[in-house]
């Protein structure tokens, strides 16, 4: 029925970045982030720095370099964005090919550019080696929202029936003669799509009956042990260390 | 504590949808521990909504339910959602978590169950129908039949005192239909099936409730009830085409 499931972004493998309990992943990234936002732009050589580091994880967690290339498209409105500023920007203009462009535009384009790179890279790495799954426990672990994360395990455990189910009712349009040539058709899909919402909203309905036929009081019970290790802190721990080591380097030269 | 009780007493069950539609109109109804026995009628006879009384989901418009001598009330919910395992129609609806594993789990785990104990039960319970090398799968892994197998070792994880499962049959093909009905011939506890497939009820159930218009129109041996053509037209029940009842119940 469901037509089969993948999360092509993880990666299987069986390294030490794999092995790292997903709540001190989570918390290294996002650690991560906060240092290379820290950074000061005009640094150039930090961010390579940074950059090296990203590499280092990518190598040990046997990650290939096209696979996070591909996986950075995601990044493409803010390139896009820090394509404009400098155009549009004001203060000191410099001549580039031709093109009068605005100097601090310039160097905001660059701190946009390079701090979403770093993060982008950097959450690639950690989707590419936490399975979905690892990812909530990991972040109910960390004490994110309970209910944030259950909705999230909800939607990670019924897209694939969503998916189908929205697959079977283009089947049903598409097998009565419907064909979406130009937006004349969009009433039609509109009206699928509300189908779709009821018919997910009546699934939620029952899905909520089946919990609490056994015994759900409004807390998911933790059963899977993920806890952390002293050790695997101390292993998740080293990428943001240096990032802010870097980060502080960059801070003390001029 | 309560051995001496039947596992299910239902008395004079009335239920009222919000909107108004009256689906029950006074349901009678005894089930002896030990007993498995089947729940016929056409459609829109009441079965679901009197099924959905068995451990509170609806409660009463007015009588009562009792499940081994504890009547279900707002203050016995839990225990009674302990001794009442619901196996429901699609069983995309009772595998909501993300492993079999997991799903398993929820309901010992609600009941307070950690660590070996846990364990325990998640693994007799799979091994009971026969699907303990899937523990590990997500549900939507699994076929149509799996995924029922599954949802019968959610409830029988809960060591319940009755098992209830409405229409387990439907869907299923042939052979994963034979399967389940083993897998429910071995077990030992109270089971009350809801089902249109009558000689599947044939099979399992020595004793039938034919349930009409939200009253209990007929209850007895299902060999005997199934006999009885004037009976089941009566009730829009047919026998498959072909099918005749053995005359001597085996
Ligand atoms: N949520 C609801 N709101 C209002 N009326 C309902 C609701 N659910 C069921 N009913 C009505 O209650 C009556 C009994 O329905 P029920 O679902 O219990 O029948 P059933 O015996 O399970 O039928 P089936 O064999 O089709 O599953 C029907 O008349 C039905 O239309
Ligand atoms: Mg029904």
């Amino acid at each position: 029925m469901s037509a089969g499931h993948h999360h092509p972004i993880y990666r299987p493998a069986d390294t030490p970045v794999h092995r790292l309990p997903p709540q001190c992943k989570l918390a290294a990234v996002v650690a991560f982030a906060v240092f290379v936002v820290a950074t000061p732009r005009e640094r150039v050589w930090a961010f390579a720095l940074d950059a090296l580091l990203l590499a280092a994880v990518a190598v040990a967690a046997r990650v290939p370099a096209g696979a996070i290339v591909r996986r950075m498209v995601i990044e493409v409105p803010f390139v896009l964005f820090a394509v404009a500023i400098p155009l549009i920007g004001t203060g000191e203009r410099i001549q580039v090919l031709g093109l009068s462009l605005s100097a601090p535009g310039l160097w905001a384009a660059w701190n946009i550019l390079a701090k979403a790179t770093l993060g982008v890279v950097a959450s690639i790495l950690l989707a590419a080696t936490t399975e979905p799954r690892m990812m909530l426990l990991g972040a109910e672990r960390l004490r994110l929202p309970r209910l944030l994360v259950q909705i999230a395990t909800f939607m990670l455990r019924y897209l694939d029936v969503i998916l189908d189910q929205m697959r079977r009712m283009r089947i049903a349009r598409e097998s009565r003669g419907f064909v979406a040539r130009d937006l004349r058709q969009a009433p039609v899909l509109a009206k699928s799509a509300g189908a779709l919402f009821i018919r997910s909203y009546e699934r939620g309905e029952r899905v909520h009956l089946a919990m609490l036929s056994r015994g759900y009081t409004g807390e998911m019970p933790t059963i899977r042990d993920i806890s952390a290790t002293g050790r695997d802190w101390a292993v998740a721990g080293m990428l943001p260390c240096l990032a802010a080591v870097t980060a502080l380097l960059a801070w003390s030269t001029t | 504590m309560t051995s001496g009780s039947p596992s299910l007493t239902v008395s004079r069950l009335a239920y009222a949808y919000p909107d108004g539609t009256q689906a029950l109109y006074g349901v009678d109804l005894t089930i002896e521990r030990g007993e498995r026995v089947a729940l016929l009628g056409p459609n829109g006879a009441g079965k679901t909504t009197l099924v959905m009384h068995l451990n509170g989901i609806l409660t009463a418009g007015h009588g009562t339910v009792e499940v081994a001598g504890l009547a279900v009330r707002a203050d016995t919910l839990r225990e009674i959602r302990r001794r009442v395992g619901l196996v429901f129609q699609d069983p995309d609806d009772q595998l909501f978590m993300p492993t079999v594993r997991e799903d398993v789990a929820f309901g010992p785990a609600n009941l307070g169950l950690r660590g070996a104990e846990l364990d325990r039960r998640v693994h007799d319970a799979l091994e009971r129908v026969g699907m303990l090398d899937a523990i590990d799968r997500p549900p939507h892994h699994l076929s149509f039949g799996q995924r029922r197998r599954v949802a019968v070792a959610t409830v029988l994880a809960m060591e319940p005192e009755i098992l209830v499962l409405d229409e387990p049959s439907s869907n299923l093909d042939p052979a994963s239909r034979r399967e389940l009905a083993e897998i429910l011939k071995s077990l030992d506890v109270t089971v009350l099936m809801v089902t249109h497939d009558l000689p599947y009820a044939l099979e399992l159930c020595e004793r039938s409730l034919i349930m009409s218009e939200g009253v209990i129109a007929a209850d007895g041996p299902t060999h005997a009830l199934l006999a009885d053509e004037r009976l089941l037209a009566a009730h829009r029940l047919e026998l498959p085409y072909g099918f005749a009842v053995p005359a001597q119940p085996g």
